[in-house]
């Protein structure tokens, strides 16, 4: 193909990618740098109140914002370098705490704790994702073809159903009187309350992904299970192969492409795992990185958000994401490569 | 066509609003309000509804929206209902317009009281105070001779009965929800431990005697409360009294009168009100007062502002507060103080009283602070030292970084 034609067909994306990933990509970056806040000045301000039969008025010490002349509130933008960065992470706390072996020290600091919920949550999902869709996608396919449509529609539910909606649900099947608690209950003869310790809010967290997930690898593995060479698999059969060893020989090395592919698109979305925090109402227990960027940028009870930090979070989130995805980046650029040779 | 008129017919029957919220002013644009979720404000807001042109958004969330909302050119909406510390972010923010004039013009009988005032302007009309009070099932404590708690201690005590007893699911409720509930929790402790929130320059004085007994006293009620607390704010509380599952919470005046409502309790008659516990003998109560009431955007057109001024006057008005009297402590004309009252007004008159709110930029930030801070120590991730150094650290961050300390 000529260059010039190659560019007119690429430059579309291009300018799109530019738009709507680069661009506000440096935003953010230069966001993360700059401080905003209203300049403020201590003024007594004389103030009245209801009382129960008669106001009450008091003088008090206030700061203030000034107003500029057309009554909006004045604000600076300072530059701070990496202190939003530093007020995240905090460095110099986290470092004593690690070397001192402070493991509940550390998550003191939310950046932390956050991140370790994160890494535990993509690494459990991960390889559960991997395994119930190829299970499901495996004893579809090897069902009679006339029930096959309506089992494929039941497993894809889980994944049709919005992220928070799903997680409301399950909120208000778990929560104190809930359903499935009372059946807990009944089952184990024992009081059971899922939100009120960690670990198991973290467990139905886990679990409530993996449901969620799991149909989209199936879906997946499934349309690479019809692409299956039957040649091979038949000449395995009559080489007296067992049902292990042509999964592990032809099928999996076939699918390999596609575990990559779901393995990378699973860890980027369960690295920002958000929905689920808010639905089942968790951060009293359990918080992720995506939470932290959001509580900064909800305003706070004096109406400012944290925008520094929101920025430098999404920064932080970003490097995470590329961190993790190297190795399987690395893996689908050698496969690359050696087909082109 | 007949269908569907007799649907229409029907669904305009079931939104029909009582007689008694007759609005006599309809305002000639639309105009949009906000308030906060709670049943006095739901009566407002179908009042407010029914003058017609007018849609209300009762959340929980209104905190949250305000201040965005207001700073958008057209505001989103032209009027909030707002308590003592919403205001504090729009007032301060520049987003409110002075009321005088429209006072001067279209609100001369409204009471000097519900006239809130900085700096000599009006920025709000007031409609109802509401304050933490005691609330507690008659029935059991009769049942286990135990007299009506005043003090934390007789509070736990009481609780410890009740535990034994095995009357309800849990002896205690709480507003302990993470964020803002919690946070306001530990405010009333501090309050009732005698100390202040900030120092003169704007550093945090939390960290201190008042802070640690109140973070102790907190970790003691959790004992008693389902254990799922942290997601339990005032209409968590209200439904575990409506449906006979706890028997005393220091909860909000304004929800004590849904406790007697046929259609969504079963512990009609059985709950009363007393004073806010105090903390230690010779303190205040563990509560703060706030005040409630109507502010309109400084981003309405003139035009807007007077007819939602008209449309506030006329629809808060003597009627709503008759009809709805054991709803709120109403500031406006007509009410009378009823049974429900008593446990609010016993609050107010204690002596030394509890204070108002102490709203202001600075303590909004210590707020949201303590509101994320605090469920560490209560699920036993952190202790009380960690957790007013780690609210300290997270206030001077966030406050300096809004500019309000140097």
């Amino acid at each position: 193909m000529k260059t010039k034609t190659f560019a007119a067909f690429v430059a579309p994306s291009v300018v799109m990618m530019m738009l709507f990933i680069a661009f506000p990509l440096v935003g953010t970056l230069f966001q993360s740098f700059f401080v905003s806040r209203s300049v403020v000045e201590t003024v007594e301000v004389k103030n009245c109140a209801p009382g129960f039969l008669k106001p009450i008025c008091t003088a008090q010490m206030r700061t203030l914002p000034k107003f500029d002349e057309n009554g909006r509130p004045m604000t600076e933008t300072v530059f701070v370098g990496l202190q939003s960065y530093r007020n995240i992470l905090e460095p110099a706390e986290a470092w004593q705490a690690l070397t001192s072996g402070d493991w509940a020290g550390l998550m003191n600091i939310d950046f932390w704790k956050a991140l370790r919920f994160t890494l535990t949550f993509t690494f459990v999902t991960l390889p559960l994702v991997l395994l119930i869709g190829l299970a499901i996608a495996l004893s579809v396919n090897s069902i009679g073809r006339r029930v096959r449509g309506p089992v494929i529609f039941v497993s894809l539910l889980p994944f049709v159903i919005t992220p928070v909606i799903g997680a409301l649900s399950i909120r208000w099947l778990f929560i104190g009187d809930g359903i499935l608690t009372n059946l807990l209950q009944w089952l184990l003869d024992t009081p059971v309350t899922v939100f009120s310790q960690a670990w198991s809010t973290e467990l139905l967290l886990i679990v409530y992904r993996v449901w969620h997930i799991a149909p989209f690898a199936f879906v997946v593995f499934y349309a690479g299970l019809q692409t299956v060479n039957q040649d091979t698999l038949e000449s395995a059969l009559i080489d007296g192969a067992t049902r292990w060893e042509r999964l592990r020989y032809v099928i999996l090395p076939h699918l390999q492409p596609l575990i990559v592919f779901v393995a990378l698109i699973h860890m980027m979305d369960s690295y920002r795992v958000f929905e689920e925090i808010v639905g089942l109402n968790t951060q009293s227990y359990v918080i992720s990185l995506q939470w932290i960027t959001y509580e900064y940028l909800l305003p706070d009870n004096a109406g400012t958000r944290q925008l520094s930090r929101a920025a430098a979070n999404s920064m932080l989130t970003m490097i995470g994401i590329v961190i993790l995805l190297i190795p399987l980046l690395r893996q689908v650029w050698r496969a690359h490569r050696s087909v082109r040779l | 066509m007949i269908r569907k008129f007799l649907f229409a017919a029907s669904l305009a029957s079931v939104m029909a609003v009582p007689a008694w919220a007759e609005c006599t002013y309809k305002p000639p644009m639309p105009l949009r309000a906000i308030t906060q979720g709670f049943p006095a404000w739901k009566v407002l807001a179908k009042s407010m509804e029914s003058c017609g042109n007018v849609e209300v958004e009762t959340t929980q969330n209104s905190r949250e929206k305000q201040v965005p909302a207001f700073q958008a050119k057209p505001p989103l909406y032209q009027v909030a209902g707002v308590d003592t510390a919403d205001f504090t972010a729009l007032y301060e923010g520049g987003l409110l317009r002075p009321l005088d004039d429209l006072i001067a013009k279209y609100g001369k009988d409204l009471k000097p009281n519900r006239l809130i005032k900085f700096d000599g302007k009006t920025y709000a009309i007031g409609v109802f105070m509401n304050t933490q009070h005691l609330v507690y099932r008659e029935d059991i404590l009769k049942q286990l001779n135990i007299p009506v708690p005043k003090t934390w201690d007789e509070v736990l005590a009481a609780a410890e009965k009740i535990k034994q007893a095995k009357l309800v699911a849990y002896p205690l409720g709480a507003t302990m929800k993470s964020g803002w509930n919690i946070a306001q929790e530990f405010i009333t402790f501090n309050i009732g431990y005698g100390d202040k929130f900030l120092n003169d320059d704007g550093t945090p004085a939390i960290d201190s005697d008042a802070g640690r007994k109140a973070l102790a006293e907190m970790k003691k009620i959790s004992a008693y409360l389902d254990p799922e607390y942290l997601v339990s704010e005032a209409t968590y509380v209200q439904r575990q009294f409506q449906a006979g599952k706890i028997a005393m919470a220091n909860s909000w005046a304004s929800r004590i009168a849904a406790l007697d409502d046929p259609k969504e309790s079963k512990i009609v008659g059985k709950a009363k009100g007393a004073m806010a516990p105090l903390a230690m003998k010779g303190g205040m109560p563990t509560a703060t007062l706030m005040w409630y009431g109507f502010v309109i955007a400084k981003n309405a057109t003139e035009d807007q502002a007077e007819a939602a001024f008209k449309m506030i006057v006329a629809s808060a008005n003597t009627d709503v507060a008759k009809a709805n009297n054991d709803l709120a402590i109403w500031l406006i004309d007509g009410f009378k103080p009823g049974p429900a009252a008593i446990g609010a007004i016993e609050t107010a008159e204690a002596n030394p009283p509890p204070p108002f709110y102490p709203s202001s930029s600075r303590m909004g930030v210590l707020h949201t602070a303590l509101g994320q801070e605090l469920p560490a120590f209560m699920t036993g991730q952190r202790d009380a030292e960690a957790t007013l150094k780690a609210i300290t650290a997270k206030y001077l961050t966030s406050a300096k970084e809004a500019g309000l300390i140097r």
